[in-house]
């Protein structure tokens, strides 16, 4: 109980402090602002209820993009990472190119993508699922490389074939890993999915709504938007650790 | 007798795992890493059943020989032949590998990891399971059959290992230090306990160990290794007839003076 009141008490705390300093006018002053722009907790709770419809409607298109292009990435991911283990030739040629591609800002190559993929959702699901593959191929490929060698050993005097060492002694242990990126994964998913919002389609999202309403100067109706988008990664996070939790049982 | 252990006692029954017997020859065998030579010209035979330890200090290369024994490994010259076949297929199919630590697999119960050879070899699930099960009260394991690993005593761990290694089904079983994690009375019950399960069930058993006592106790024949690279450097017969009890066994004269010849020669070997 106490794990969880201390935080609480923490949040209530911030939110209290700032609903003073915004609705009373000083936090607008002192960034020198007009006070529609500097809105306090309980606008953005009350433009959060207000605009509960588009907000959902849009937040079902932002997550439908996110669970496609973060499935994409897992399949890919998982996949990629059991070939790299597998062939080790394929390994260390491959795997300098993998991190260094991390250096690659890949939102810079959006419009790009909209020109290969279209107007619809494919340049979503394809940043996402770019931004996704990294931390889920790397952690899988830890994992199945972390398998004790003495493991394998004696898992070959104990007549297993190929296949069996990766089923019974591998693909167990390198699941714990697996799941720590696909965790990570699904959290940097929403960030990049805003991004990819961003770069210009117009079929709906999170984002794209984010970006109208800036343009209007809907300061809370931003707020009310991030909130929704900050619920989803951490339900989707929540859900990654429940379903972990009910696989990897011995841990 | 530990409580904690279930209870183990002296195995009397032939166990139901078949063996074809097979003796392991290794003429002069030569093994380097690159060029840290590790074995230099080895040989050693173990007749078919016959028990042999190997002594030495620690890093001295006996784990390889285990495992050149068992075919993970190839020689760089010389020799090894198990059952009379010396390609390294022939002697993985022939020899059994109880690594060090148990290597228990944490995903699976305890009856699980005892058949993991017989589900790899291609037993139905409920088939391996009732194989493995009827020997879990042979082995002071009744009752933790669904006992997740972690769970058990470290007694009990190794005996699952042994089990493990034992429904394999091969002639050869390559044992390295089995017991070196235990506790000295768990280890003491459980060299009384492995000695029974070989009278029950013999085979033709390679151990390692750094515990001369131990090797002598258990093995017909103990090879006292040299420091890196690895050389023979005192063969003992270990003193036979030996009681059944360790601690009668232990005590005999003749048992202790071996065991003294044993510690002279790991000293000068040390050296």
């Amino acid at each position: 109980m106490r794990r969880w009141l201390d935080p609480l008490a923490l949040v209530l705390l911030l939110l209290g402090i700032w609903q003073i300093a915004a609705s009373s006018g000083a936090l607008a002053d002192l960034l020198n602002l007009e006070s529609f722009l500097v809105p306090s907790p309980t606008e953005i709770a009350s433009s959060l209820w207000d605009n509960r419809v588009v907000l959902l409607e849009n937040a079902w298109v932002t997550l439908r993009e996110v669970i496609f292009g973060f499935g994409c990435a897992l399949l890919a991911g998982v996949a990629f990472a059991v070939l790299l283990h597998l062939f080790e030739t394929l390994r260390r040629a491959t795997y300098p190119l993998l991190v260094g591609s991390q250096a690659i800002p890949i939102l810079v190559f959006a419009p790009i993508l909209i020109v290969w993929f279209g107007y619809g959702i494919g340049p979503k699901l394809a940043i996402v699922a770019i931004i996704c593959f990294f931390p889920i191929t790397v952690n899988a490929l830890d994992g199945l490389r972390s398998v004790d060698p003495e493991a394998i050993r004696m898992m070959r005097t104990l007549d297993a074939s190929r296949w069996q060492t990766f089923r019974r002694v591998e693909a167990p242990t390198a699941l714990p890993y697996a799941f720590s990126g696909a965790k990570i994964a699904v959290a940097v998913a929403v960030i990049g999915v805003v991004f990819a919002e961003w770069a210009g389609t117009s079929s709906g999202g999170l984002g794209w709504l984010v970006l109208q309403y800036n343009n209007n100067l809907q300061t809370a109706e931003v707020f009310a938007a991030a909130v929704v988008l900050a619920a989803m990664a951490m339900a989707l996070f929540g859900l990654l650790a429940l379903v972990e939790h009910r696989v990897v049982t011995w841990r | 007798m530990n409580p904690e252990n279930g209870g183990i006692g002296a195995i009397e029954v032939p166990l139901a795992v078949s063996d074809g017997g097979a003796g392991v020859a290794i003429r002069d065998l030569e093994h380097s890493y690159g060029e840290l030579q590790t074995i230099e010209r080895l040989t050693l035979t173990a007749p078919p059943h016959g028990v042999i330890g190997l002594v030495g200090p620690s890093g001295c290369g006996k784990s390889t020989l285990l495992e050149l024994v068992c075919g993970l490994r190839q020689p760089s010259a010389g020799s090894v032949e198990v059952g009379g076949a010396g390609t390294a297929e022939e002697r993985l199919s022939r020899c059994a590998y109880m690594p060090q630590r148990d290597l228990l697999l944490p995903w699976y119960s305890a009856l699980d990891n005892a058949a993991l050879a017989l589900r790899n070899q291609g037993e139905r699930k409920a088939r391996a399971r009732d194989r493995a099960a009827d020997l879990f009260a042979r082995f002071g394991l009744a009752g933790f059959e669904q006992t997740a690993p972690a769970e058990l005593s470290g007694g009990m761990r190794q005996r699952v290992a042994f089990l493990r290694t034992l429904l394999a089904g091969k002639p050869v079983l390559a044992l390295d230090e089995p017991f070196a994690s235990l506790d000295a009375i768990t280890r003491a019950e459980m060299q009384e306990w492995l000695a029974g399960a070989l009278r029950a069930d013999p085979r033709t058993v390679i151990l390692v160990t750094h515990d001369v006592e131990e090797a002598l106790y258990l093995c017909d024949q103990v090879v006292v290794l040299s420091a890196r690279p690895a050389r023979i450097i005192a063969e003992l017969r270990a003193p036979a007839p030996r009681a059944a009890e360790r601690d009668a066994a232990v005590t005999e004269s003749e048992f202790v003076a071996a065991r003294e010849e044993a510690m002279r020669a790991l000293r000068e070997g040390s050296r």
